[in-house]
């Protein structure tokens, strides 16, 4: 940031107006929010009762919190969460009409007609020689970066979280822990408004923080070289682990706080603003283990490229460095003098392309071929010869079924195997086989399965010491039972968890 | 066969006097160069380009036949080896170069994608080759992605801006003088993707611009797609690094010292890591230090 190099600068002189121009810069940021409100007049439609930049806003918001460590947020996703605040300012409109002003507004912000994709804002300065000259600002709101799976993710630049909280461009560890302690402080006097608002603020903040360190981790992957892994990096590494650890306890320590404001409290609307708060803590909480996971995959990853680049052999002659010697001195010259060297390459490294010659004759008489007519369904299909594969199931379905009959014990009266396999031969001599097989399955059941799976029953078998005494079968004498579970709780385990 | 055409000198006689060439030996020799036209047709997959590469380096005036047809064509011969078959270039009159206008309409007019165009290729091959060995060591195979890439530049371009904050200068270029604007501005500003409406690469976006150089060297028989992860990867072929070596890496050398900008290297890698006496920035991801 320039604050150092402006607070060691002695003051007036040109220099002087750099405070201006910050400013300026800080000023056009807000444009495109005024912007939409101005143009929505233009737009084919009655939208003078739209709040445009009240919408931009909440859709920056929506981007910022919803930007993974990986990718940015989902367009379709943001794009929905934003028709809820769109369809209040004009709740007698079609859903369609707030589709497009959500649409619209989102594409602004982006601003999809330009080719940067971004915007631009020109202002004035005096130059180091004291001539007063126009310069141009291009910044971005949201852009548009790719994700893992080829998509197009939304990501909120700094500019635009400057804009959405303002003064955001301080040191990101030591701001976080004064949004904590200050969130702490307003849930112990039960400010849960103000809480809410600091809580917010922290996982702002908090995001901003992972996205320093994925920038970071992309680095490394990339190049390994451009990275001291003797000092630096493990130092940054076990920095910010021990980070994740401290935010980690203080994190749950206020989810306690606020759990116990939220059971305890009696107004529905410190019941809701208590829940809201456990919702964003929970979220910062989510995001620091995503954080961690990181930081423990970047040793591995380290050794791993280590091994690709490093352990190659050397070789006897050295090249041209593309890097060094070429892209790097080109990239800060002008424009028109680094398209000159770029250029060049681009002329004597792209290859050849023959050309395709064509003789009048051929061509005349492929310009009055007649079009083939093409089949509008394409050809028959041939009607698949299938053969019925024999039937090699041990069991059939009904016997399944009778099996499944017997077992299906009353949840108060266990049986013995023994029992079971009586009754089963008395119906039929291969049901026991059946029968014993699920008994066994049932000594290990899949209590994970059922509990996931929300089920009311689960069968279970317990081995009490008892042999089985039988013509066909070993073993123990098994005790066969159903165990009722609780699904309701279970379901609400499960929410809760999650 | 291809040897029955060609008569072997016999005896103390032929020694003296070179054989003369055939008609047929200048068909062969054409045959050769039209087959290095077709750059991703290697002697492994076809036994006539395979015989007559052996043929090219067995017998010296075969080869000159064929070097001479290839000139007089407009190429340059590069290489001719059984890796990477007769590797030839167009030379910039020949009508097998490609210029910029069918390479793409708008880097013709506009001159801030001309330059993005090129950058892209730049960066592609820096990546592609990140070590001077790399590029020099015969057996180097480079793997790049279309991601990587545009991350790459825009880690470099990063890296300027916050030595430009550094300085306290006011880096913002100045209004209607758009040829003296610093390049790397160029490229971060421009978007680096885009939704379109038929879910195909946004063209004028960096990453657009970058896909559309490599599938431009995939078709040269330059590069190799191997999967679609992260925006498509790519690994190198045995031409691209030639070409790269022997013609663009020199071309676009010339250029910068015209401009009096004049790179030392020592032959040792320039990505390195920083001197003690610097801090750590975080937003810079990690220290990235150039020449």
């Amino acid at each position: 940031m320039t604050t150092t190099a402006e607070a060691a600068r002695p003051a007036p002189g040109p220099a002087a107006d750099e405070g201006l121009a910050r400013r300026l810069r800080a000023l056009a940021c807000t444009a495109p929010l005024h912007d939409l409100d101005n143009r929505k007049a233009n737009l084919a439609g009655e939208y003078a009762v739209y709040g445009m930049a009240e919408i931009a806003l909440s859709a920056i918001d929506l981007v910022t919190l919803h930007m993974d460590f990986d990718t940015g947020a989902d367009r379709d996703q943001v794009l929905a969460r934003m028709l809820p605040r769109v369809a209040v300012q004009a709740p007698e409109r079609e859903w369609r009409e707030h589709e497009r002003v959500a649409k619209w507004v989102l594409e602004s912000l982006i601003n999809v007609g330009s080719v940067d994709r971004g915007f631009r804002a020109v202002y004035g300065t005096f130059a180091s020689d004291g001539s007063y000259i126009r310069r141009d600002y291009d910044f971005k709101l949201i852009e548009e970066v790719p994700g893992p799976d080829g998509g197009v993710y939304l990501r909120t630049t700094d500019e635009a979280v400057n804009v959405l909280v303002g003064a955001l461009d301080t040191d990101v560890t030591s701001a976080q822990i004064a949004a904590e302690v200050k969130l702490e402080v307003l849930i112990r006097r039960g400010r849960l408004a103000d809480a809410q608002l600091a809580a917010e603020q922290a996982r702002y903040r908090t995001v901003q923080y992972s996205e320093l360190l994925r920038r970071a981790l992309e680095a490394t992957r990339r190049n390994v070289r451009a990275v001291d892994w003797m000092e630096t990096v493990p130092d940054l590494i076990a920095e910010a682990l021990e980070h994740i650890a401290d935010r980690y306890r203080h994190e749950n320590a206020i989810l306690t706080n606020i759990r116990k404001a939220r059971d305890e409290a009696e107004e529905p609307e410190h019941k809701r603003r208590a829940a809201e708060l456990v919702d964003i803590v929970k979220d910062c909480i989510r995001r620091h283990t995503q954080l961690q996971t990181r930081l423990l995959e970047a040793g591995p990853l380290f050794r791993a490229e280590q091994d690709r680049q490093a352990f190659a052999a050397p070789s006897s002659r050295s090249g041209l460095d593309l890097y060094g010697q070429l892209l790097a001195p080109a990239l800060p010259l002008p424009l028109e003098q680094a398209s000159t060297v770029t250029t060049a390459f681009f002329r004597k490294a792209i290859g050849l392309r023959t050309p395709n010659a064509v003789r009048l004759a051929d061509l005349i008489d492929v310009l009055l071929t007649p079009p083939v007519e093409r089949e509008h369904l394409g050809a028959e299909l041939p009607e698949p010869d299938l053969i019925s594969t024999p039937d090699d199931s041990r069991f059939s379905d009904e016997q399944l079924e009778a099996a499944l009959g017997l077992l299906d014990l009353p949840a108060d009266a266990p049986r013995r195997l023994s029992g079971l396999l009586a009754e089963a031969r008395r119906t039929d001599p291969d049901l026991p086989y059946l029968v014993a097989l699920l008994a066994v399955h049932a000594a290990s059941p899949g209590v994970g399965t059922a509990y996931r799976q929300g089920e009311e029953r689960l069968l279970f078998a317990v081995d009490d010491g008892t042999r089985l005494d039988d013509a066909e079968f070993g073993g123990a004498d098994l005790i066969v039972g159903s165990a009722l579970l609780d699904a309701v709780g279970m379901a609400a385990d499960r929410t809760e968890a999650s | 066969m291809i040897d029955d055409d060609y008569d072997a000198p016999s005896g103390a006689e032929a020694s003296s006097k070179p054989a003369p060439v055939t008609p047929a030996d200048v068909a062969d020799a054409s045959r050769l160069v039209s087959f290095g036209l077709q750059p991703k047709l290697l002697p492994a997959r076809d036994a006539e380009y395979g015989e007559l590469i052996r043929r090219y380096r067995d017998d010296p005036s075969f080869a000159r036949l064929a070097d001479a047809v290839a000139t007089g064509l407009g190429l340059i011969v590069l290489e001719v080896s059984a890796r990477a078959g007769m590797a030839v270039a167009a030379d910039e009159e020949s009508v097998f170069a490609v210029r910029m206008g069918e390479y793409s309409r708008r880097a013709a007019s506009e001159s801030t994608d001309r330059f993005l165009h090129g950058l892209a290729h730049l960066a592609v091959a820096a990546l592609a080759f990140p070590r001077p060995e790399d590029l020099a060591d015969d057996g180097y195979l480079g793997r790049i992605t279309v991601n990587g890439v545009d991350a790459f530049v825009r880690q470099a371009c990063r890296r300027l801006e916050q030595q430009a904050d550094l300085e306290g200068d006011n880096t913002d270029p100045v209004s209607d003088a758009p040829g003296l604007e610093a390049a790397w501005r160029v490229y971060a500003r421009r978007s680096a993707t885009g939704a379109t409406k038929d879910a195909r690469r946004l063209a004028g976006s960096t990453i657009g611009i970058v896909g559309k150089a490599v599938s431009f060297l995939v078709d040269s028989g330059f590069l190799q797609k191997t999967s679609d992860d992260s925006g498509g990867t790519f690994r190198t072929t045995a031409r691209y690094q030639l070409q790269v070596r022997d013609l663009a890496g020199s071309a676009a050398m010339a250029e910068l010292l015209a401009l009096g900008v004049v790179p030392v290297s020592d032959g040792s890698a320039t990505l390195l890591p920083p001197d003690d006496s610097d801090d750590l920035v975080t937003d810079a991801g990690l220290p990235f230090h150039s020449i």
